[in-house]
């Protein structure tokens, strides 16, 4: 393979090399490979071949920053003023297709973004692909950020990301099915099945399963994907997957499956929908639910999500968006410093909060917003009652066995074995 | 990269060879030569210009290959064409040309990749990985100052030499320093407005434009201090830290210097990493290796690699046999019915056929897997079935299979008319005359010179739907999935299965992916090989 220090100019050139090598293989898609079933906005399907294949090109500007589709046009005037503070052009460019997978290909190749906007998950896999650099955060910086956004961003002990956003999923009731709020995941299920909707939950799995939306019930029956240092790290050796709390949650699983309540038909196109046209009691899903349901008008209310009587509490996964510099930028020091004091301001993380309301990194934002808005309040409570979502590149072996492993049972499959099954799959292909 | 950015006139009409050299026949043939003329010099010079665009960039990247395989092309290419010499070369070339670019040369780089381990945490050469690592160990001392930065110069504002003047956002205090070392500046030697030295004598200060562009000069300068180095970060701030990590060259090992730990090289796996004691790799960041045959003896060794392998390749038969074999009866039969003068509408009920293939595939293929939804799927709720179409392995299969051929018969049918056409009515007639029933005339006459035309396009179907990675992404993703085996689904092909297998479990693994990729060419290769010397049999028809 002879390594291709390419110039921005032939960008061009490579790319069609690149998309000619595609298409002339079996090799059908070949950009691929985002974290399957990493949360972001909604858990989209494979994008068809040969789109992945058009990488963005390098905007010709001082600093350019690479965004997906909603953060950009919240970013246009945080860049536009920072360019204007220090005489250069700023060009915030919509990457809506695997911005991680284009971001580290364009980095390696010596023509990508100088800042990169995204998931606080990606950050194991651009560190071990050496895509970021870590921020010096002061000690008094760091203190204006909420400790579970500043958990997200920290990896090995280093702070790679300035996190704006947190996310998380929360428990949607529609009150005129069920008028009282649950205690217990007991409840939701005993209400939801006498409330008479046609669907007592909607918690999408669908047949590929979803081990991101399955995480709250997990850790209540007492799952967990990955152990934790005394510091909150994780630890990639130690595997939770085909333990005994992963063989109970397999069986609380089986059991809900058995009364109706999770079902393989309810997919990440159906969920939210269903919900909102009042065939289902409740929805688990996060802030990006919130938009559709508030226009359909179903009167709703939103509870973190409760645990089993008796169990642990429901811990869903809590997700960060952050910002990061690229290693290989052209402008680093324009990088470093929008990163640090243009995109660390709080008008900043409100800009971010118009373009789509998640809860603020920054506790003093998120004080205004909890304030103003119920639902961002519950979600920020859930999310910081939440697991961190682990940024360990090793997640991504376990995304698809683990859902998979859900869909068997859903559909039958005996739950101890399943996860027996599941647990050695993705050990062996940790190794 | 060894591009080959040849582009040769796609076509050099009005050349005719023969007379061409005998110029000043007559007027007639002169004019035409003329314009062949002017067109010639018009696509070789367009080529001359491409070749002249391309090879300083080329140079630039050193790509020797690259270069050659330009220079060589256009060349041969204006050998060819500005005379008259190569008159069979003109045909072969340009297709020629084409084959290398787009065929050939896929294959050979796809090969390449297959013998290395590129892939994430593999991307890189092994000096962006160490000093990767050795960046990433930077760290700010706890409870050390923050600084306002003012880059500063006695030199050039490009060159350097580069000094930093630092105030301390929470004393006030001014220093300037160097790679020497800092020192106190006493107050009035420098102008501070708003916590930020902007003006000193005898230095040029410089604009954060200008300390952006000096780049790594600024960027990797470091003013020692007692416990570490103050260093910039960004254009106007400045902090200290301490690189915890370093890269011993004589020993080939990180060195931490806070602890004495040092990590040697160490295989795991296929690749070299720097691992710890315990002979795991100490730090996630490895780099771009050769590898060998090793990708080539996971596929034939790994357990979850080759188990399911034999199932998923009968079922990939088995779906493109079934989806052309399907469409085509389809497509047929319709265009047999249709093909009758006596049917009113006609025209309009060929349209309406066509509209399947109106659709976008991508759409088509979601709307479909929506449909098979067991509880709010259309199809469910029209018949009023219970059936969990996705959810059940042979359900599963049948949906896939009806799917693709709602998606195909269209082609055939269009195919199929045209052939039908082209068949003279009276072979038929005469066969009627001759006594034949409808049903053997069309057996033993039409059907026959139908697949002359045909056979090929069935054979380029069957070869799509083989690799048909669309149709079952986007239908099934491959499943339902045994409990057992999360990695090969009941209705995964070759493509959705290997493509699973390289860029599902631990990342994107472009090596493995290009060496599945080889043998996928090789099995395909090898069945289209068998296919068209089958075909071979039907030319004794004519």
């Amino acid at each position: 393979m002879p390594s291709s220090t390419t110039s921005p100019s032939r960008a061009t050139l490579l790319r069609s090399l690149a998309l000619t090598t595609c298409l002339g293989l079996t090799l059908a898609a070949c950009g691929g490979g985002e974290g399957t079933g990493a949360p972001g906005t909604t858990p989209s399907r494979v994008p068809a071949s040969g789109e992945s294949a058009a990488a963005p090109e390098r905007a010709d500007a001082d600093l350019v920053v690479w965004a997906d589709d909603k953060r950009a046009a919240a970013l246009e005037d945080v860049a536009q003023r920072f360019g204007e503070e220090n005489g250069i052009t700023v060009a915030v460019q919509t990457v809506s297709q695997d911005l991680q997978t284009n971001f580290v290909t364009a980095n390696t190749a010596g023509n990508g973004p100088d800042v990169v906007i995204g998931a606080h998950d990606w950050i194991g896999n651009m560190v071990q692909n050496g895509a970021v650099d870590p921020l010096a955060l002061p000690e008094a910086e760091r203190a204006q950020f909420t400790d579970i956004a500043l958990q997200g961003v920290t990896y090995e002990g280093k702070v790679y990301g300035l996190p704006y956003a947190v996310e998380t999923l929360a428990l949607f009731r529609n009150t005129d099915l069920v008028p009282e709020q649950p205690a217990t995941f007991d409840d939701v299920v005993a209400t939801g099945l006498a409330s008479g909707a046609e669907n007592p939950l909607c918690l999408q799995q669908g047949q590929e399963g979803d081990a991101y939306h399955m995480q709250p019930l997990y850790t209540s029956a007492g799952g967990y994907l990955f152990g934790t240092t005394d510091t909150g790290e994780y630890v990639p050796g130690d595997l939770g997957v085909g333990a005994p709390g992963s063989i109970t949650a397999a069986q609380k699983v089986a059991e809900l499956a058995q009364q109706g309540v999770l079902k393989t038909s309810i997919t990440g196109d159906n969920s939210i929908s269903l919900f909102t046209e009042g065939r289902c009691a409740y929805l688990v899903s996060g802030p990006w639910a919130t938009a559709d349901v508030k226009t359909s008008g179903t009167p709703y209310a939103l509870s973190p999500v409760p645990g089993f009587a008796g169990m642990a509490p429901a811990q869903p996964f809590t997700g960060v968006q952050a910002f990061y510099v690229a290693s290989k930028g052209e402008n680093k020091a324009f990088a470093e410093s929008f990163v640090l004091d243009a995109a660390a301001r709080p008008e900043t993380m409100r800009a971010l909060y118009e373009a789509e309301p998640r809860p603020s990194a920054m506790r003093e934002v998120l004080a205004e917003q909890s304030a103003a808005d119920p639902d961002t309040a519950v979600f920020a409570e859930a999310a910081a009652g939440g697991r961190i979502l682990p940024a360990l590149p090793q997640m991504a072996a376990v995304w698809e066995p683990l859902g998979k492993a859900y869909a068997a049972v859903i559909n039958g499959a005996d739950p101890a074995q399943t996860m027996t099954t599941t647990g050695e799959t993705v050990r062996a292909s940790l190794q | 990269m060894t591009s080959t950015p040849t582009r040769p006139p796609a076509a050099v009409p009005a050349s005719p060879s023969p007379a061409a050299p005998r110029r000043g026949a007559d007027a007639g043939r002169r004019s035409v030569t003329a314009s062949a003329a002017l067109l010639r010099v018009l696509l070789l010079g367009t080529l001359a210009a491409v070749t002249v665009w391309l090879a300083p960039a080329l140079v630039a990247r050193e790509s020797w290959v690259g270069l050659t395989a330009l220079v060589v092309g256009a060349v041969s290419l204006v050998a060819v064409y500005s005379t008259s010499r190569f008159v069979p070369a003109k045909y072969l070339l340009p297709g020629t040309l084409f084959l290398l670019a787009l065929v050939v040369y896929p294959i050979v780089s796809t090969l390449q990749l297959s013998f290395t381990n590129f892939g994430d945490g593999k991307r890189g050469t092994k000096e962006e990985a160490i000093s990767s690592i050795v960046g990433s160990s930077v760290e700010q001392l706890p409870d050390s100052p923050t600084y306002a930065l003012t880059v500063a110069t006695r030199g050039s504002v490009t060159e350097g030499p580069f000094s930093f003047f630092l105030v301390d956002t929470r004393t006030g205090e001014v220093s300037v320093g160097d790679a020497d070392g800092v020192q106190e500046v006493e107050a009035g030697e420098v102008t501070v407005t708003d916590g930020r030295v902007s003006a000193a004598d005898g230095w040029t200060l410089l604009t954060p434009r200008q300390v952006n562009d000096a780049g790594a000069a600024v960027q990797e300068l470091t003013l020692p201090t007692e416990d570490g180095a103050i260093r910039a970060q960004g254009v106007a701030r400045a902090f200290e830290g301490r690189t915890v990590l370093r890269h011993d060259e004589a020993t080939d090992t990180i060195v931490n210097t806070r602890t004495g730990e040092r990590f040697g090289i160490g295989v795991v796996g296929d690749s070299e990493f720097f691992v710890g004691p315990d002979g795991r790799p100490a730090f996630s960041q490895s780099w771009l290796q050769g590898v060998g045959l090793s990708n080539y003896e996971r596929i034939v060794t790994d357990d979850t690699v080759s188990g399911a392998f034999l199932r998923v390749f009968a079922w990939t038969l088995a779906f493109a046999v079934l989806a052309v074999g399907l469409s085509f009866a389809v497509g047929l039969a319709l265009a047999v019915v249709l093909d009758d003068r006596r049917i009113r509408g006609q025209r309009l009920y060929r349209s309406l056929l066509l509209l399947p293939y109106a659709i976008p595939s991508v759409i088509a293929l979601l709307v479909w897997s929506n449909f098979y939804n067991r509880d709010f799927g259309l199809i469910n709720e029209l018949l009023g079935l219970r059936l969990d179409w996705l959810g059940d392995p042979w359900l599963a299969k049948a949906a896939v299979l009806l799917t693709s051929v709602w998606m195909g018969f269209p082609y055939m049918f269009v195919v199929c008319t045209g052939a039908l056409q082209s068949i003279p009515g009276e072979l038929r007639e005469a066969a009627v005359m001759d006594g034949a029933r409808a049903w053997t005339a069309f057996r033993r006459i039409v059907l026959p010179l139908l697949l002359v035309a045909v056979t090929p396009l069935l054979i380029a179907s069957f070869a799509f739907n083989f690799n048909n990675f669309n149709a079952i992404e986007l239908l099934t993703e491959g499943g339902p999935f045994p409990p057992d085996s999360p990695s090969a689904g009941s209705t995964d092909i070759l493509i959705s299965y290997t493509y699973r297998l390289a860029f599902g479990g631990s990342g994107a693994q472009f090596g493995f992916a290009a060496a599945v990729s080889a043998l996928l060419f090789l099995v395909t290769a090898v069945l289209a090989a068998v296919q068209f010397r089958a075909t071979r049999s039907l030319e004794d028809v004519n």
